[in-house]
């Protein structure tokens, strides 16, 4: 028995400006509304540079989090530190942080520049150095010659880019995003996608997202904290979110997932296998899992890591005993197609009435027409495909 | 389809044309009446002659007249200022107070509007009068004052002489931002109320205090909503008739109180026409101030 694998890959995205210090520091932070708990005793620390995103579904104290970061609400218990200082007594407007809302809150009645120059003008800066600033901040989002604009003039994505130039003006430590992609359209969301991220790179601070959106967290981010009901689920890079989920929670959040409910039947260092009722055929692993032997466990598999073979009825052409080495193999029959033009879906059902999801690439442009309704087929994975969930 | 009414006449003329006979007779026709009557003049104790003079209204334009219609101006522009300087807090506190406390607040705010605008004026006589509670408290500060300074050794103030806050231009101003402070609270509210949050946060995020919030985005924004609050205190005080006349003195009546007496006691109906129409025509301005201000502000939001 070994410990569960973790990636040995890379980091997902290199970053090279992400220092060692912690900008960031939750400490013990809880946050209750009367009986609600919305953030739960959440330890995390955010290091200088990263580009945070912290994911969640609704509800579950990530913009809370956020909001505590900004000075809109005040932990009910532990402690928040700004660059190493506690900000439990300092109110929004005097904190070293600035924030993008979710609706931009651009000043409807101020013209682009006068949006931008707001935050400076409170804090005394002279009038020359304003305008240039100002001028810098709307090249950065690429809003140069706007400037004499009326918010009402500009589109939503132009709105978005005025809350940008608002916010970075001001030279803060931490960028607060909340939400940032939710407004807009398919199209723009993936180009401000990777706008945000150059941008990041270009200013090298610390910019910290909120979303429910685990595409745009994993587009994005440097590292995601994934959220459930105020919890910490799990702290890591987007590639091990999705690869090696901690728990059925994440597995299922982030991505698709094929769960099944199993007993760990072996465990060795270097193999394991887990009984699945509902698979019809144990599950092989090629590592050891971190498990006692009998106890309930998870496989999580993703849908586009089991790949569909044809089965032809009282053929020989292809068995489970002849599959190659460290490959699960199991048979069923297809029963739902959804093409999807890039790649096409299908829902597999298994012997026992178990549907399974698979995802298989359009590589040529005939490929989805290989299988068809109610055809018999083989379902493979690798042996190292499959995350053993605990929890 | 919009037009489906075109193809519906008599439908669309059962259901407009009571609404408009009601406005004609009721309501336009009585108007012209007295419309006419301005350019009439009294032949005897019930018949007025329709000579189309200038007359009443030149009358109506004399210092003495002119002097009474500036002054109620004044008092309701006073009234109106005050009503926002007091009500625009009370609007915001409202604003951002939880749902539950927001309709037990508002309910605060409109109850004096269901209660009888004679009672209330006669509690505030209560309230206001030398023998009344405002005077009752008073004493009670000056007399514990008087004691503290007799103990420390210093001369008493002296006997205490009651305040007189009834029957003067005061007690107009205090009648009428009491009874007009819900015109001016209700509009403010529901401006501040559809704000957006956020426009806030983000002013107080970008290194705004409080205050500064406030005026420097909160206040533009709620701009259309202050200027209907404005309007909508200042036309029915400009028009007040029962407040000046109950808590006025003899030198704060104001035009409601002139037009009374020439309709009632003067039995002059003509120039008192002149002067309804008078009223009316400063309304009509007040009225199109505001639109312009509307207009501009919606130009640029």
């Amino acid at each position: 028995m070994t410990d569960a694998p973790v990636s040995n890959a890379p980091a997902a995205k290199p970053a090279p400006h992400v220092k060692e210090n912690a900008i960031i520091s939750f400490q013990g932070v809880t946050k209750r509304f009367g009986k609600m708990v919305a953030v739960d005793n959440v330890n995390l620390d955010i290091r200088e540079g990263e580009f945070f995103a912290l994911l969640g579904p609704s509800g579950c104290g990530k913009t809370t989090l956020l909001r505590m970061l900004a000075g809109f609400e005040t932990p009910t218990e532990g402690k928040v530190f700004i660059d190493g200082k506690d900000v439990a007594d300092l109110p929004p407007n005097k904190r070293p942080v600035n924030m993008v809302f979710q609706s931009y809150a651009v000043f409807p009645h101020m013209k682009v520049t006068d949006n931008v120059a707001y935050g400076l003008k409170m804090d005394g800066v002279d009038a020359g150095e304003i305008k240039k600033r100002v001028e810098e901040a709307l090249e950065l989002v690429k809003l140069g010659g706007l400037g004499d604009r009326m918010p009402d003039q500009l589109s939503g994505g132009q709105r978005q880019r005025v809350a940008l130039a608002r916010a970075l003006v001001k030279r803060p430590r931490v960028l607060l995003l909340d939400e940032p992609l939710s407004a807009l359209d398919a199209k723009l969301r993936d180009q401000m996608r990777s706008e945000l991220t150059s941008l990041q790179e270009k200013v090298g601070i610390t910019f910290i997202m909120v979303t429910h959106d685990q595409d745009e967290a994993l587009a994005i981010a440097t590292r995601c904290a994934v959220m459930n009901r105020g919890l910490l689920a799990q702290v890591a890079t987007p590639a091990d979110l999705y690869e090696f989920p901690n728990s059925r929670f994440v597995a299922d959040f982030v991505g698709s997932v094929n769960m099944f409910e199993g007993v760990l039947e072996r465990d060795e260092p270097n193999e394991a296998q887990v009984r699945c009722a509902e698979l019809g055929a144990p599950v092989y692993l090629d590592h050891g899992v971190t498990g006692a032997r009998g106890s309930t466990v998870w496989v999580a598999l993703r849908p586009e890591k089991i790949e569909m073979h044809k089965r032809v009825e009282g053929s020989t052409a292809m068995k489970m005993e002849d599959a190659p080495q460290g490959t699960n193999v199991v048979p069923g029959i297809i029963r739902d197609i959804v093409y999807l033009g890039s790649e096409t879906n299908y829902e597999i059902e298994l012997e026992g009435g178990r549907r399974v999801k698979t995802f298989r690439s359009n590589l040529t442009r005939y490929d989805q027409e290989d299988f068809t309704w109610d055809e018999p087929v083989w379902l493979a994975w690798h042996a190292c495909s499959p995350a053993v969930l605990l929890s | 389809m919009e037009q489906t009414w075109k193809q519906a006449r008599a439908a669309f003329a059962a259901i407009s044309v009571p609404p408009l006979a009601w406005l004609l007779f009721f309501f336009l026709i009585p108007l012209a009446v007295i419309w006419a009557y301005t350019f009439g003049e009294n032949t005897g104790p019930t018949t007025i002659d329709f000579t189309g003079t200038f007359a009443n209204y030149a009358r109506a334009l004399g210092p003495l007249y002119l002097g009474i219609f500036v002054k109620s101006v004044v008092v309701a522009a006073i009234t109106t200022i005050l009503c926002l300087v007091v009500g625009f807090p009370v609007a915001l506190a409202i604003a951002f107070a939880s749902p539950k406390q927001k309709a037990w607040l508002l309910l605060l705010i409109m109850l004096p509007f269901w209660t009888n605008l004679l009672i209330r004026t006669f509690a505030l006589i209560a309230v206001l009068r030398e023998q009344g509670y405002v005077n009752f408290a008073l004493e009670w500060l000056w007399n514990n004052a008087s004691g503290f300074m007799t103990l420390i050794g210093l001369q008493p103030l002296g006997e205490f002489e009651p305040l007189t806050l009834l029957y003067n231009n005061f007690a107009v101003v205090v009648g009428l931002v009491y009874v007009h402070l819900p015109f001016m609270v209700l509009p403010l509210y529901s401006a501040l109320d559809r704000m957006d949050r956020s426009l806030m946060e983000a002013s107080l995020d970008l290194g705004a205090g409080h205050l500064k919030t406030i005026f420097l985005v909160v206040v533009p924004l709620a701009a259309p909503g202050i200027a209907s609050g404005i309007l909508i205190t200042f036309i029915p005080a400009l028009g007040s008739y029962l407040t000046p006349d109950l808590l006025g003195g003899t030198d704060s009546q104001m035009i409601a109180n002139v037009i009374e007496r020439q309709f009632k006691r003067a039995n002059d109906w003509p120039f008192g026409a002149a002067l309804s129409f008078l009223l009316m025509y400063l309304t009509f301005i007040a009225i199109a101030i505001q639109a312009l201000v509307q207009r501009r502000s919606d130009r640029r939001a």
